[in-house]
């Protein structure tokens, strides 16, 4: 049950990650240059979203299974402060520069502070994504 | 030389004993290896959902092809150099004996020959003579030819 459960997350993770992924690439100007910005986020972030909502109730699952030795393991404390740190980074982007998106909606290069969000959303899933994959290694490295 | 014989060489070259004695790079690797995956799990998505008629429906097919196969390869190069490289690890005492390896093996390159071949023609070709039905079927051939790849993937990588 708990490698189905594992197997779901990392499935999910191409659905999450992959759309953001885009969506992040789009605002910093590498991909779909000649699509609105506000079209890409439109058409693809329902499903990161629908992606967003598996990643959590899996990974709860996940958590649920152990939670006395998840929540001591360092790297499963920093995985959850680094998905702080990006759904602050995603709060901040909709209340500031996406609300101006009009502004720069056709630009081929969005305007710096998108292109921050993009790079930072881009650098925060790799961290998240490194630091899961390593807290089976707690055991090896620190016990 | 048999491919136990291969796998065993292959697994104690110098650079893979060096690669085993360290205790982070082997998940540093794997990590690079997940994000390669997500990577081309975007790739691969935004061409099949289009296909199916999500996403980016409002964009001509072939423009999204396009764009997404960049990307793509990017995800193929991050993907296969720690592919291999995690397989050369134990190859020959862990990958030789798992079904999952073999399955790997077996559906990634009809994947990849799906991929160049098949799809890339079908969102390539002019839509409005096309059946869209062709559209669908390719966009399931694809999901379920890197699922298994992915879903194969997972499985090796349990202790």
């Amino acid at each position: 049950m708990y490698l189905i459960v594992l197997t779901v997350h990392v499935m999910t993770l191409c659905l999450f990650v992959g759309t953001a992924a885009i969506v992040d690439l789009r605002l910093l100007g590498l991909t779909m240059q000649k699509v609105r910005a506000s079209e890409v986020m439109a058409r693809l972030l329902p499903w990161t979203s629908a992606g967003f909502l598996v990643m959590l109730i899996s990974g709860a699952l996940l958590f649920y299974a152990a939670p006395l030795l998840r929540y001591q393991n360092i790297f499963f404390r920093a995985k959850m402060l680094a998905l702080v740190l990006a759904g602050v980074n995603v709060w901040v982007f909709h209340n500031t520069v996406y609300r101006r998106v009009a502004e720069w909606d056709l630009d081929p290069i969005p305007p710096r502070s998108a292109r921050m969000t993009g790079g930072l959303s881009l650098v925060l899933w790799a961290f998240l994504i490194t630091l899961g994959r390593m807290i089976p290694y707690q055991v090896y490295w620190f016990n | 030389m048999s491919v136990l014989d291969f796998f065993e060489r292959l697994q104690y070259l110098p650079l893979l004993v060096a690669m085993r004695s360290s205790s982070w790079a082997f998940p540093v690797i794997a990590s690079l290896h997940l994000m390669g995956l997500a990577l081309l799990g975007g790739a691969v998505l935004i061409v099949d959902l289009r296909l199916l008629g999500f996403g980016l429906r409002n964009q001509p097919l072939a423009q999204i092809a396009r764009d997404a196969e960049r990307w793509l390869l990017v995800s193929l190069a991050v993907l296969l150099p720690t592919g291999i490289l995690q397989f050369m690890c134990f190859a020959a005492t862990k990958y030789y004996y798992l079904t999952a390896f073999w399955v790997k093996m077996a559906v990634l390159p009809l994947a990849l020959l799906f991929n160049f071949a098949v799809r890339r023609k079908v969102a390539g070709a002019d839509e409005t003579s096309m059946n869209p039905v062709w559209n669908k079927v390719a966009a399931v051939v694809s999901l379920s030819l890197w699922s298994t790849v992915a879903i194969a993937g997972r499985l090796i990588g349990l202790p």
